[in-house]
């Protein structure tokens, strides 16, 4: 989809604004955000792409102007509601009561089981290189065009890179693809590739600067030959 | 003036109070301690370990091993996730990870410029300006002035700079150039100059 996650190249976004001595979590609220991820993702509510997916989909302006983890808690809600798992109007009900009793505590359930299980997810990851099916079609040093397709859904084709020549740089294993998994058709894997990218080849040759490059890693179907 | 004067309202106003978003999330984190899948002792437990056992202090110590050991340092560049499960480094959006070694003429720099994509098992969990739309929006289009302008960072005009754009699965992180003047340091001493800009390519290793 077209959004306002997809930034890369995007200008009047300000400066880079550092935070000294910036905590891991800012809020109590930020951690069990995060802790949510991996409890509500082993149950397949969603796979990874799905979870970008749901973060894209928020309103540009809530995007742009939300806390981190708040894309992140957007995403879930998204999920678990869609899934089942949770009803919107209990969750609504839910944050109006904490609204009103602030300090009432949490429920008090222990399952030691279940943080080794979730550390354990955590400690072991899962990648998403799967095996192969025939071979690449592109080597490294080949030219290769960027489709100039807009899919509506989840894609990682950036709109900076799309049209753009590059030449490929790694040839890698095939990958679950983001374009069906994300979407919820499958994981279908595909060859990734790196392409390097000259920044005067995406910006213009007066915009960009002549001794840098970029290197973006793209699944097989989004190339052409060029 | 007529009522069309501004665009239609958005769903919610932005941003949240910190109360509001606090009661959502406790809402959405009773919810789902109800249904079995979580208890604050796992919250409680996750944050600890990216609050004190996973961050850039585990990629300093495999930077440091690299820069004295020749044959890890060849092995980290052929296969980085390998190379770390080396020394018990590893872990979720680390699966596939691939450093990349900067030299006199090369220097290179990791964004995530469609989300926030980072190597946690190296690195730990992103400070937010690397997560915010003004590093994912400029890092690919100027970066040259965004290590300078933002970072303090003057590169030679000579040195060609290589902006990693996260777009997949694969996790690139940087290997910076050992510091003159370190000699005979220790692989511990080493890589207490290695800082966590210095692993993401917007700053240099410090200079003991």
């Amino acid at each position: 989809m077209n959004g306002v996650h997809d930034l890369g190249g995007t200008d009047g976004l300000g400066p880079v604004t550092r935070e000294q001595d910036e905590p891991v979590f800012h809020a109590d609220w930020e951690k069990a955000v995060f802790a949510m991820f991996p409890a509500t993702f082993v149950k397949g509510y969603f796979n990874l792409d799905q979870f970008r997916h749901g973060m894209e989909r928020m309103h540009p302006v809530e995007y742009l102007s939300s806390r981190y983890y708040e894309h992140w808690l957007h995403s879930l809600e998204s999920h678990v509601v869609e899934a089942g798992a949770v009803d919107r109007d209990e969750l609504d009900r839910r944050t109006q009561h904490y609204l009103d009793h602030p300090d009432e505590p949490l429920p008090g359930t222990r399952d030691s089981d279940l943080v080794g299980f979730l550390e354990t997810v955590m400690a072991q990851g899962a990648s998403a290189r799967r095996e192969a099916s025939g071979t690449a079609r592109f080597s490294a040093g080949d030219r290769v065009r960027v489709g100039d397709d807009h899919p509506h859904g989840h894609t990682r084709r950036a709109r900076y890179i799309r049209g753009k020549t590059g030449v490929i740089d790694r040839v890698h294993d095939a990958f679950i693809y983001p374009d069906s998994a994300g979407n919820g058709h499958g994981e279908d894997p595909q060859f990734v590739y790196t392409v390097r990218f000259a920044t005067t080849d995406l910006w213009g040759p007066d915009s960009g600067d002549p001794r840098s490059c970029v290197y973006f890693d793209v699944w097989e179907p989004y190339l052409q030959s060029a | 003036m007529s009522t069309m004067q501004s665009p239609p309202p958005v769903a919610a106003s932005y941003p949240r109070s910190e109360e509001q978003i606090a009661a959502r999330v406790k809402a959405l984190e009773s919810l789902l301690i109800e249904k079995g899948m979580l208890t604050t002792e796992v919250v409680d437990r996750l944050a600890e370990v990216y609050e004190n056992e996973v961050g850039p202090h585990l990629g300093a110590k495999v930077v440091a091993k690299a820069w004295t050991d020749q044959a890890f340092h060849d092995r980290l560049l052929a296969d980085a996730s390998a190379a770390c499960q080396e020394l018990g480094i590893g872990g979720v959006q680390g699966e596939d990870m691939i450093a990349v070694a900067d030299t006199d003429t090369v220097h290179h720099v990791i964004v995530c410029t469609l989300c926030s994509c980072y190597p946690w098992p190296v690195l730990g969990l992103p400070p937010n300006w690397y997560k915010y739309p003004a590093y994912r929006s400029r890092m690919v289009r100027d970066p040259r002035a965004v290590l300078r302008d933002d970072f303090g960072l003057e590169l030679p005009d000579s040195v060609e700079i290589r902006v990693w754009d996260s777009s997949s699965e694969l996790r690139y992180w940087v290997v910076p150039q050992r510091p003159a003047g370190t000699d005979g340091m220790s692989e511990e001493q080493l890589a207490g100059l290695v800082t966590r800009d210095s692993l993401i390519g917007v700053g240099l290793p410090d200079i003991p």
